[in-house]
């Protein structure tokens, strides 16, 4: 077994996209962030890739539009307010078909915010974000190793599909240390066959287009349905998830992320005072782990979402059981984190509530 | 000169779907004419932009991609860097460069980034309908300044060529017209140093071509001859002709 | 086996240094761990702060709410941190440059001058060792030697003198026994 390492969330994931074979990024400083371009400004370079530290993020993200459309796997990152500002370049991807890999540190927001870990945009990443009629193939890490090989996933996905994807984090994970192990395979990029949409240098082939529109009439509708397949492909086949505990549980905690660490601590704490409750961890955020849900609602009867937002993930919990369940929100939003003894806390309310509505009814 | 009777192979067999009297024709055919002479088709990668040219994408026979306005330089870059063995060309209008992707450019320059870009201003935007562009002129009439541009409402034209020949990684910066024959000469030999400056590494290239637009100039030009004329009399005092920069010789 | 620490100061005290150190030092004994740095204001003479867990199962959060060791190295963070430790749990606080004692009862306090025993040994900038030779030495969370053969992982420029003498540093630490 190869030594241990501590790594940095942020240089786990820039390191694991070199090591998922990317070869190109484009980016802007921007706390708490910074490590990854830190990181790609050497590594790249001694890869045999391209570092660029851009003008803008919107720049950035336009320069990995360009470099997507020639087949490279490139990747570029950001936190909250630079997000949105690369959300036009991830909607022309989306309309182009290129899998370009977006790395995201989410802050506290809106506006400015300020620096500290959080996640409020998970409504962002996961309903679009641009304009426009798309998915964008989502994954949100709970630990420095999955920062680490979740971008070999991405890359696969968006290169089978054709679509942007995400990987959606958080200043907590991105800055804390832990042990890495990279279980993915490395790639050597010479070793992938150049994608046959690929633009470059032309032996003989027909002439190729990236572009996003198409103004002749009934043409876009042909576009996007064409497009609309492969999402259900991805929603059939790719989605992932964790269960901790849910066997027996009464009470499911749904978090994802940092929130999901806390809530495994909850779920301990909860258990050492005689609740039973379990964890359900989505790791892709879209496609969501609708049907799992769904089956789990056949035996437990509450769903506690904790996240730290105001409630943006809690609505696809809801949207997935759809009234077979009852939906508990533990909301954190203003990016501060919840203590396990909080979420024990509301765990416990609706237990005692529940256990008044049984003699109520009684 | 020698002359050129048939289409060159890297225009694509098409009907163009310009107005009458605009110098975008023009101006592709002399993109298509230096890449045939070049002898790049098969390695070239144009980037189209927003705007009137957005179709540019199917005009040229060569691999082209189509992106957000104004971002044509990044693109370009994102290829370049990604694959050095292309010859990469941003096509772009007024608005597109010089109004929405004014950071872009600049910094492509500074950049000094191996690229060719073909700037073509022709002081309105055309593809939306004629409102005012970064480079109206004063007193010109757009649907946004009815009565003419003026300088206490919204300033004054930006002169490309003259601001990025302050920016030292700017290789070459050259300024054409094609409202007439011998301009039409002027701005293909400008062009082809521009690509051949990409080939032999020696960074950033812009061509700026003046040009005609008579659909949306007004009424009072909404014919061809008097645009050419607009360009003439309105746009060469204001936007002069001639080389800004020359570093190619210098530049390895 | 867990134990959540905490450890607050002024940027610059090597606050964020110390936190890596524990932490590479419990995975070098085969631990689990996390180490979390509260990022954004830790300038020189700006107040910094990290979390470390070492543990023997896994790390839940690397956020430690309610830690079981707080290491202080100046006032303010006397003030911030003492009322977040466990029931039980210790309090380590650098007597050189905090003036004031400790209010709770129901905690285990220890009073190391961590400058005066640093500006002993000749270097002022491994005061941060004494406090973790303290800490190894009162919690048994890890020995000694665990955290002197993390050095040269963490500090990867230190000349071998240096080295050593952050040692005598954690040694000096480790003098200091609870009551």
């Amino acid at each position: 077994m190869a030594e241990k390492k501590l790594m940095k969330g942020n240089e786990a994931l820039a390191e694991g996209a070199v090591r998922a074979g990317c070869r190109f990024f484009a980016g802007y400083p921007i706390t708490p962030q910074n490590e990854i371009p830190e990181y790609m400004s050497w590594r790249l370079p001694q890869a045999g890739g391209a570092f660029i530290q851009s003008e803008s993020e919107v720049s950035a993200i336009n320069m990995v539009y360009g470099a997507a459309a020639t087949g490279v796997r490139c990747m570029t990152s950001s936190s909250s307010p630079g997000m949105s500002l690369k959300q036009e370049g991830i909607s022309y991807a989306a309309g182009a078909d290129l899998p370009i890999f977006i790395g995201n540190v989410m802050r506290g927001g809106p506006g400015l915010g300020n620096i500290a870990g959080a996640q409020g945009d998970y409504w962002q990443a996961t309903r679009g974000g641009g304009h426009g009629d798309y998915r964008t193939f989502v994954m949100a890490p709970n630990s420095v190793t999955e920062m680490g090989n979740f971008p070999h996933k991405c890359f696969e996905v968006g290169f089978k599909y054709r679509i942007p994807s995400m990987v959606l984090t958080d200043g907590l994970i991105g800055q804390m240390m832990e042990p890495i192990e990279f279980t993915t395979p490395e790639i050597d990029p010479k070793t992938l066959t150049e994608p046959n949409w690929a633009i470059g240098v032309n032996k003989g082939r027909e002439k190729r287009i990236a572009k996003s529109y198409d103004l002749r009439e009934g043409f876009l509708e042909l576009m996007v349905n064409e497009r609309v397949k492969r999402y259900k492909q991805i929603e059939a086949s790719e989605v992932m998830y964790e269960e901790k505990m849910l066997e027996d549980a009464e009470i499911a905690i749904v978090a994802y992320g940092i929130s999901a660490r806390v809530s495994v601590a909850a779920m301990k704490l909860a258990r050492e005072k005689g609740l039973k409750v379990g964890l359900f961890r989505p790791i892709t955020l879209w496609p969501f782990p609708k049907a799992r849900l769904v089956e789990l609602s056949k035996r437990i009867k509450h769903f506690l979402a904790v996240e730290m937002s105001l409630g943006q993930m809690v609505e696809d919990v809801q949207l997935a059981l759809n009234g077979r369940a009852e939906v508990h929100l533990h909301a954190k939003p203003g990016a501060s984190v919840m203590t396990a003894e909080e979420v024990y806390k509301t765990m416990d309310a609706i237990v005692k509530k529940g256990a008044k509505e049984y003699a109520a009814a009684k | 000169m020698q002359l050129q009777n048939k289409r060159p192979e890297s225009l694509m067999d098409v009907k163009m779907h310009y107005c009458p009297g605009c110098g975008h024709g023009t101006i592709h055919r002399i993109i298509a004419e230096v890449m045939d002479e070049l002898g790049i088709r098969n390695r070239t990668i144009g980037v189209a932009p927003v705007g009137c040219a957005v179709f540019a994408d199917t005009y040229f026979n060569c691999d082209m991609i189509q992106g957000p306005h104004g971002r044509g330089p990044a693109e370009a870059t994102g290829i370049k860097r990604a694959k050095p063995d292309t010859i990469v060309f941003s096509y772009q209008g007024d608005g597109d460069l010089a109004s929405i992707g004014m950071a872009e450019i600049v910094h492509t320059a500074i950049r000094s980034e191996n690229i060719t870009v073909i700037f073509v201003n022709n002081a309105i935007y055309g593809m939306t309908g004629g409102q005012m562009a970064p480079t109206t002129l004063i007193g010109q009439k757009a649907t946004t300044c009815q009565e003419g541009r003026t300088a206490k409402q919204s300033g004054y034209p930006i002169k490309m060529c003259e601001m990025l020949a302050t920016i030292d990684g700017a290789t070459y910066l050259e300024r054409t017209t094609v409202h007439n024959v011998p301009g039409v000469i002027k701005t293909k030999t400008a062009i082809k140093k521009a690509f051949q400056n990409q080939i032999d590494g020696k960074g950033f290239s812009m061509v700026e071509v003046l040009s005609m637009c008579p659909t949306n100039w007004g009424t009072r030009l909404d014919n061809p001859s008097e645009a050419v004329k607009f360009v003439a009399e309105g746009m060469l005092p204001v936007f002069p002709l001639g080389v800004y920069k020359d570093a190619s010789a210098a530049k390895k | 086996m867990y134990q959540g620490i905490r450890i607050s100061g002024f940027g610059g005290q090597g606050v964020i240094s110390a936190g890596y150190l524990l932490a590479q030092a419990g995975m070098m004994e085969g631990k689990e761990v996390s180490f979390f740095p509260a990022y954004g204001a830790e300038m020189r003479g700006g107040t910094a702060n990290c979390s470390v867990v070492v543990a023997t199962d896994e790390v839940s959060t690397p956020i430690v709410s309610t830690p079981d060791t707080v290491i202080v190295f100046n006032e303010p963070s006397l003030a911030k941190f003492e009322p977040m430790v466990k029931p039980g749990g210790l309090l380590i606080i650098n007597s050189s440059l905090v003036n004031s004692k400790a209010t709770r009862k129901d905690i285990k306090v220890l009073y190391v001058p961590c400058n005066e025993i640093a500006g002993e040994l000749g270097n002022a900038k491994i005061m941060n060792m004494v406090a973790l030779g303290a800490f190894a030495a009162a919690t048994g969370a890890m020995t000694i030697d665990a955290i002197a053969k993390a050095l040269p992982k963490v500090y990867k420029k230190l000349k071998p003198e240096v080295i050593e003498l952050n040692v005598k540093a954690l040694k000096r630490g480790a003098e200091f026994k609870l009551n």
